[in-house]
């Protein structure tokens, strides 16, 4: 591919993008900061060149961030001029909720499925953007580029629209909104290699380094700060390792890794033999449980 | 590394599933915490006893897990050294073949599979049909569960003849029959099975990875739908779009329709730098030399290959709604990037989807192919999808509920709206209203069946006429004895009926006279349609809202008990459903207001409007 030819999942995705700012009153793109979303926004830069990206991008931030994400987060921002808007839940934070003492499941449900509707519906966003990808997960593979939703953002697995070629029927009623992803039709591989190729700045967190770990359910769990309480006879230690996706920490595991370039992360991505979501606490829950999520208005 | 978009379709229990899990196990797609998750499904919700059921690792849904079926068409990748595949896995049950419909429109090739115990069977056909219909060229056909039939070669020959014969007008390309075992895993990866001697052919992933995957959309002159108008600033306008077809570059001159305005192009931009060249596939912004106005839904095309515009279509429908197709009512539309108002204004036939029939049809009902014929309410840049698949397939959407209920391929234009122009007269319509001291308007009256509409359209006309007014009633009862005198009481013969009363009311109007409507006119969507038809302010709603009971109490015809009795049907209000206005111009609550009270609101409406009070 000569630089600057968009490939065809490149156009695709574009295509997307565009459709949405032709027909939607008050889109919005969720900026999660990871991979998915860096390599979401070079797509939004590139649909929109030599303009600016037309809507903003919003993060919903659980509390519970790596420091460096949130620390990259904002760079982002600066560096590519784009809105930035953040939302964390008020009642979560007043209520002192945390993964930690909550559990997963109920931390994930308050920061950020009930804050991502109450994020959505305080702005009157129409149109979200989201960076999942459709081998995911399985009820992702299963779930329309332009994802319609019911309102009280319930989405209703069984009443998808049918969506044939690339035309996308955009009209919804007031109340009603559309989750839109532009990366379905593409592989934890193709992101990887799309970011080398672009060269595409993302979190350090993805290359492998010696950081304070512990671990936890046979997973390397890192010490970002002093609320990880530890375990009696627990005691963190350094060792290299780098995150296939990145989430709330004490939610997202590390893996043992070596890879400290692209080509390396590349590589080892090629010859995995786990899937990502295997550093994913939340997606342990059991079978449909990422699909229950969903339907309540999680991403 | 080139994508070949294919989907999978067959029967329920034909093996799908399984067959598209042992493609992603045996490329190594599967992931040993996938693996292990997979193998706890097994032993809960599989259907194989101690080994693995590769179909849980596809039927992503709990209710699909639940009812050990596949619901929704999910989208599976996997790669070979040689390809990268996007696997639309699409659902066999009958009534989510409109799901099927999704997976076939972005596919490239198809593989059809055959239960080797059951043949060809209905929904093979079926399944056919529609990837035919949705240009699918390419198609294989995989013979499975030959495990269950001794690996027998006469099924397998038979099986093929006759799917060959059934196939035979279906205008595929190829058809590669192969014999397979999903649960077992021969002839998918590996080729030649001990118990199979007989077949010597490929395997189907060899098929999968040399297929022909080119688009032939290349090969065409260039065009590009406007998709988005880049304008960041007053000094930048691009024109953003995905290239349909051809190629274009630099100083390339160019036709935008429908304006018909010539230009060059100035330049290719993309993110890193200007381009020389882009084809087809690519998303692209196009800087034009000239400063010529182009906005979403025109086509840039090659000057000397422009693209054409019409309003009226002979088109392939495919009906994805529970809801009946009604020809007459006005739907939404998408074709490329361009949004207008259809309506079906005949179905020239229905397709029997066994036997390829052609069957007469009224309406359309979930999952029913036809031929029809649509008219557009604007011409628009186009071509027959079998030349150009961007620029000829379009989605039909219902304006109230706003779910997409077709989907359609055009075939060609029909040349009608270029023949009939409209008649430009001298006299116009304020003319004609004028020399009758008046404003001309039209007055539909809504409601029940015995709700009062003709009671209070009588008095009214009597009280305008009284004023020196002209007017004319149209009545529900009377123009069924004339001019609708062939249409009967279902729902699509009702569409029809408003859509004539409208348009006739419109040239009454167009005749300068204060036309008064009273019909049942039950459902919004024409009410809406008629609207259209007038100048912005033409047209007032009378919503006449009588409660059913009231309407049935007094019954002055008799035919509410009539209904009752079962010797009517589709009856109003009994057995078929009334839509009130949302927002009428006037609402008269007839319960507590006597039929003079109600003509003084409406005539103090018509007053206002024509400055007289
Ligand atoms: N014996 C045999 N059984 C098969 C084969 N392929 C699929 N099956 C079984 O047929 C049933 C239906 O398969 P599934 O993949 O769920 O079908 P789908 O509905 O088409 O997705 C399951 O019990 C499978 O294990 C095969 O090649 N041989």
């Amino acid at each position: 591919m000569s630089k600057g030819v968009y490939s065809d999942l490149e156009s695709e995705s574009i295509e997307i993008i565009r459709e949405v700012a032709a027909t939607a009153a008050k889109p919005v793109m969720l900026y999660s900061i990871g991979k998915d979303s860096s390599v979401m926004l070079r797509l939004a830069q590139k649909a929109f060149f030599p303009g600016p990206i037309p809507f903003p991008l919003m993060h919903i931030d659980t509390g519970w961030k790596f420091r460096e994400m949130i620390a990259f987060r904002d760079r982002a921002a600066r560096e590519v001029g784009f809105k930035l808007l953040t939302y964390t839940n008020p009642r979560g934070v007043a209520e002192r909720i945390g993964p930690i003492t909550h559990g997963s499941a109920y931390h994930t449900d308050v920061m950020k499925t009930e804050a991502l509707k109450q994020a959505l519906d305080l702005h009157g966003f129409d149109v979200a953007f989201g960076g999942a990808r459709r081998d995911e997960e399985k009820s992702r593979a299963k779930e329309r580029i332009f994802s319609f939703r019911a309102p009280g953002h319930r989405w209703e697995p069984k009443a998808q629209r049918p969506e044939l070629w690339n035309l996308y029927n955009t009209r919804i009623h007031p109340g009603e909104s559309i989750r839109v992803f532009p990366l379905s039709n593409w592989t934890e591989a193709d992101i990887w290699q799309y970011i080398r190729r672009e060269n595409i700045p993302i979190v350090p967190l993805y290359f492998a380094s010696m950081r304070p770990v512990v671990k936890r359910y046979e997973q390397w769990i890192m010490v970002d700060d002093h609320r990880l309480p530890l375990e009696p006879g627990e005691k963190p230690q350094m060792r290299m390792v780098r995150f296939r996706t990145l989430g709330c920490y004490p939610l997202t595991a590390g893996i043992e890794s070596s890879a400290t370039t692209l080509d390396q992360i590349v590589a080892e991505t090629l010859g995995a033999t786990t899937s990502e979501r295997q550093g994913r606490i939340i997606d342990h829950d059991g079978a449909g449980s990422m699909e229950r999520k969903k339907q309540e208005g999680y991403f | 590394m080139d994508t070949l978009r294919f989907i999978t379709c067959g029967s329920v229990d034909d093996g799908k599933s399984t067959l598209i899990g042992r493609l992603l196990y045996e490329t190594k797609l599967i992931f040993e915490d996938q693996l292990e998750a997979l193998k706890e499904d097994s032993k809960k919700f599989g259907t194989q006893g101690e080994r693995l059921d590769f179909a849980l690792l596809v039927d992503g849904l709990q209710a699909e897990r639940e009812q050990g079926i596949t619901i929704d068409v999910a989208y599976r990748f996997f790669a070979t050294p040689k390809r990268r595949f996007i696997v639309a896995d699409t659902p066999g049950h009958e009534q989510y073949a409109r799901n099927m419909a999704t997976g076939a429109s972005t596919a490239q090739a198809a593989v059809l599979l055959i239960d080797a115990r059951k043949g060809v069977l209905t929904q093979t056909k079926r399944h056919s049909r529609i990837v035919s219909m949705l240009g699918i060229r390419q198609v294989a056909l995989a013979v499975n569960k030959m495990d269950l039939v001794d690996w027998s070669q006469p099924i397998f020959d038979e099986i093929e003849l006759a799917y060959r014969c059934f196939a035979q007008d279906l205008g595929f390309d190829t058809i590669t029959a192969i014999p397979v075992s999903a649960l077992e895993g021969h002839t998918i990866v590996d080729p030649g099975y001990a118990a199979m001697p007989w077949y010597e052919g490929s395997t189907l992933l060899d098929w999968l990875e040399t297929v022909p995957s080119i688009q032939h959309e290349t090969a065409l002159p260039f065009a590009m739908p406007v998709q988005w108008v880049n304008r960041p600033n007053l000094d930048f306008r691009g024109f953003s779009g995905r290239i349909a077809s051809g190629s274009v570059k630099l100083d390339d001159s160019i036709r935008i329709s429908p304006s018909g305005v010539t230009s060059a192009v100035k330049e290719i931009i993309t993110y890193e730098a200007s381009q020389e060249v882009a084809t087809a596939g690519q998303s692209i912004t196009l800087v034009l030399e000239d400063e010529v106005d182009a906005s979403r839904g025109d086509v840039i095309a090659s000057v000397a290959h422009p693209i054409e515009c019409a309003d009226q279509f002979e088109a392939d429908l495919l009906w994805m709604s529970e809801h009946a197709l009604l020809p007459g009512r006005p739907y939404a539309v998408l074709i490329h990037s361009k949004s207008a108002s259809v309506t079906i204004t005949h179905i020239k036939h229905r397709l029997d989807i066994n036997t390829g029939m052609h069957l007469a049809a009224k309406t359309l009902g979930l999952n029913e192919i036809a031929v029809v014929n649509l008219s557009f309410d604007r011409p628009v840049p186009f071509a027959p999808f079998s030349e150009n698949k961007r620029l000829g397939a379009f989605i039909v959407i219902d304006k109230l509920t706003n779910e997409t209920v077709g989907a359609g391929l055009i075939r060609f234009a029909l040349r009608r709206a270029v023949n009939v122009h409209w008649q430009a007269l001298d006299v116009t319509k304020s003319a004609r209203a004028k020399i009758k001291h008046q404003e001309a308007c039209c007055l539909w009256f809504t409601g029940l069946s015995g709700s009062g509409k003709s009671t209070i359209a009588n008095l009214l006309e009597k009280r305008l006429h009284g004023d020196g007014k002209h007017t004319y009633i149209l009545d529900g009862d009377n123009v069924r004895h004339g001019l609708n005198r062939d249409l009967g009481f279902t729902e699509a013969d009702r569409v029809e009926n408003i859509r004539r009363v409208a348009e006739v009311a419109k040239l009454l109007v167009d005749a300068g006279l204060i036309v008064i409507v009273a019909f049942i006119s039950p459902f919004r969507a024409e009410r809406q349609m008629a609207r259209g038809l007038f100048s912005p302010g033409e047209f007032i709603e009378v919503f006449v809202d009588t409660p059913l009971d009231e309407c049935e109490r007094r019954d002055a015809k008799g035919l509410y008990a009539k209904a009752r009795r079962g010797e009517l049907k589709n009856f109003t209000g009994i057995d078929s459903i009334y839509e009130p206005p949302q927002s009428p111009e006037i609402h008269l609550r007839t319960v507590d207001m006597k039929p003079e009270s109600c003509v003084d609101q409406v005539i103090r409406l018509v007053n206002k409007r024509s400055g007289t009070a």
